[in-house]
């Protein structure tokens, strides 16, 4: 029997001719990574482990960005034990502020995830890479911390959902509909323990930026990765941004799947996941009632890259945000910031009453940068709208793409940017 | 090796952040962490809780984030096994890294009540809710995933 692409890397990286759905393997791995909130319990576990010294000081990237720049003492001190662990270890890939974005914007940007690696992070959007057609996945710090002392993770190979893409996107409609989309239709369990392929010939109408939104998000369908084929767009990202040598895999033609779905592109809408679930999902159109809103978040691993921020610009440029709203724009990484400042979208956000940030995960998953007070409601781009992920536990977080967040940000409440 | 004690019983997609909000992940002392368990679903919890005690929930029970304090919360908090009809995966490894008993069964995730008493023998699988008398099977973890327990958790794993 075939395998799909996900158990082709696992098979090659666990040095088996083949694996099966449901088998437990041991595999190398090329890149662990970790924040500032999973490593410093990575580095306690790592104190029991009887070998002390890392696998190898190239294979591991440690970014501060969750509560970075330092929210509090507390933050300080988690960031100071990952900076002596890094210095002590030698690490090539240690970001501090000034160097640090968004884990899951700035490592593929760095060019240290390419197609074919098997990566694991401790953090759950690590599945962001498959865009580039690598296995990876969030584990948690225990994993890490193995991960980084034997350079090697065991892993259970999942079966795998057959996404077939049609069509292309309409205008203002962008990779985080695609997958809020499939997340509504699948539920957020959906793909329980399951790889989420993505392929047809759709794929090539999107952009990388879409497609590192649309892998970023299969955890919330419950996936255990995400992952696109190694196309021309993909090679190119890579060759402009990679360091290391890449391997295409693709799936054997009889490959077995779980479940198959059809998407037509060019038939999706704005799409907005009302609390508390990234499933429960309505068109923009579908609303109906007017949902004012006191906040607009633009950024995060899943929406902070360049052509988010160009989105959102394009959508507020020459206006005002709306009365009573604060709309916090925050570029995932320092490069991604530098871009947005060169092109005037950070004159166009600051002229038009937002605010631009640093990058941080921050408001995203209620950190700080932007924690909604009780009652309040948000409109943000970011991946999760669990009770309190932002905030009060009765403030309430809707998703949606930087067009639409752009867009409501400038009319007070939630819309398509066709209104504006 | 089993635990006794009393159901917490929760629904549907019981997410890291409300077993242990973002905002207390800046803390690295477990027995501060742990004061916050679920604090944000079950206000009670933490005052209740009691050593053996058991988390019973439905589908896909510790979605969202990676963070390793969330299952460690709950053993910090004296829980002695989690009941569910199913686990996020990153939650189900974590758990058994850390050694926290967790159990897939979605009979008895749907037949325990809240306060009942609960034992679970973790060698056999079975589950039983003494005030109500019925009892339940769990299927047992893979061979591989056994050691892990054994050694309690991957630390001893890797050293063994």
């Amino acid at each position: 029997m075939g395998m799909t692409m996900s158990q082709k890397i696992l098979a090659d990286h666990a040095h088996l001719e083949s694996v099966n759905a449901g088998q437990l393997i041991e595999a190398d791995l090329d890149l662990v990574l970790g924040n500032d909130i999973t490593t410093p319990v990575a580095i306690r576990v790592m104190d029991g482990i009887d070998k002390k010294e890392v696998f190898d000081k190239d294979k591991i990237a440690l970014v501060m960005d969750h509560f970075i720049p330092n929210k509090d003492i507390k933050s300080a001190e988690n960031c100071k034990t990952c900076r002596e662990f890094a210095l002590r270890h030698e690490l090539s890939h240690y970001y501090d502020v000034g160097a640090m974005g968004i884990e899951h914007a700035l490592l593929p940007e760095q060019g240290l995830t390419v197609a074919g690696d098997l990566i694991i992070g401790a953090d759950s959007h690590t599945c962001t890479y498959g865009a580039l057609g690598a296995f990876s996945t969030g584990v948690g710090s225990t994993d890490m911390a193995a991960g980084m002392a034997t350079g090697k993770a065991w892993f259970k190979v999942p079966s795998a959902i057959r996404f077939v893409l049609k069509g292309s996107l309409n205008k203002w409609v962008s990779g985080k509909d695609v997958i809020l989309h499939i997340i509504g239709k699948i539920g957020v369990d959906g793909a329980l323990y399951q790889s989420m392929e993505f392929t047809g010939e759709g794929v090539k109408s999107l952009s990388m930026d879409d497609r590192f939104t649309i892998a970023n998000m299969a955890i919330e369908a419950g996936g255990k990765n995400g992952i696109f084929p190694v196309d021309e767009e993909a090679i190119s990202y890579m060759e402009a941004h990679g360091k290391r040598p890449y391997k295409a895999y693709e799936a054997d033609p009889d490959a077995e799947y779980a479940a198959e779905y059809e998407i037509d592109l060019s038939a999706l809408k704005s799409t907005v996941a009302f609390p508390h679930l990234p499933s429960n999902t309505r068109t923009v159109d579908e609303i109906g009632e007017r949902i004012k809103i006191d906040q607009a978040v633009i950024g995060s691993c899943t929406n902070g890259r360049i052509s988010d921020i160009r989105v959102a610009a394009e959508i507020i440029k020459g206006k005002r945000i709306a009365p009573n709203v604060r709309c916090i724009v925050i570029p995932a990484t320092q490069a991604i910031y530098l871009e947005a400042l060169e092109k005037g979208y950070i004159k166009t956000f600051i002229e038009a009453g937002a605010i631009v940030s640093t990058p941080t995960c921050g408001p995203c998953l209620g950190g700080y940068m932007g924690i909604l007070a009780s009652g309040e409601r948000c409109v943000s781009t970011t991946n999760r709208n669990f009770v309190g992920r932002m905030g009060a536990v009765d403030s309430e977080l809707y998703l949606a793409s930087p067009a639409v967040a752009a867009a409501s940000a400038v009319k007070g409440y939630i819309c398509g940017p066709e209104e504006n | 090796m089993n635990t006794e004690g009393r159901a917490f019983k929760y629904g549907d997609n019981v997410d890291t952040d409300v077993i242990i909000p973002a905002r207390y992940l800046n803390i690295q002392d477990r027995k501060e962490l742990a004061g916050h368990a679920m604090e944000d679903i079950d206000k009670e919890f933490v005052k209740k809780v009691k050593s053996g005690d058991i988390v019973v929930a439905r589908k896909n029970f510790g979605c969202g984030s990676s963070r390793e304090h969330a299952p460690q919360v709950l053993k910090d908090s004296g829980v002695g096994c989690v009941i569910a009809d199913t686990f996020a995966r990153i939650f189900f490894r974590n758990a058994i890294n850390i050694g926290l008993p967790i159990l897939e069964c979605p009979e008895a995730a749907e037949g325990i009540n809240s306060g009942d008493e609960v034992s679970v023998d973790f060698d056999t699988g079975e589950i039983v809710d003494k005030t109500t008398g019925k009892s339940f099977r769990a299927e047992p973890f893979p061979e591989f995933m056994q050691k892990i327990i054994e050694k309690n958790g991957l630390v001893g794993y890797i050293n063994s």
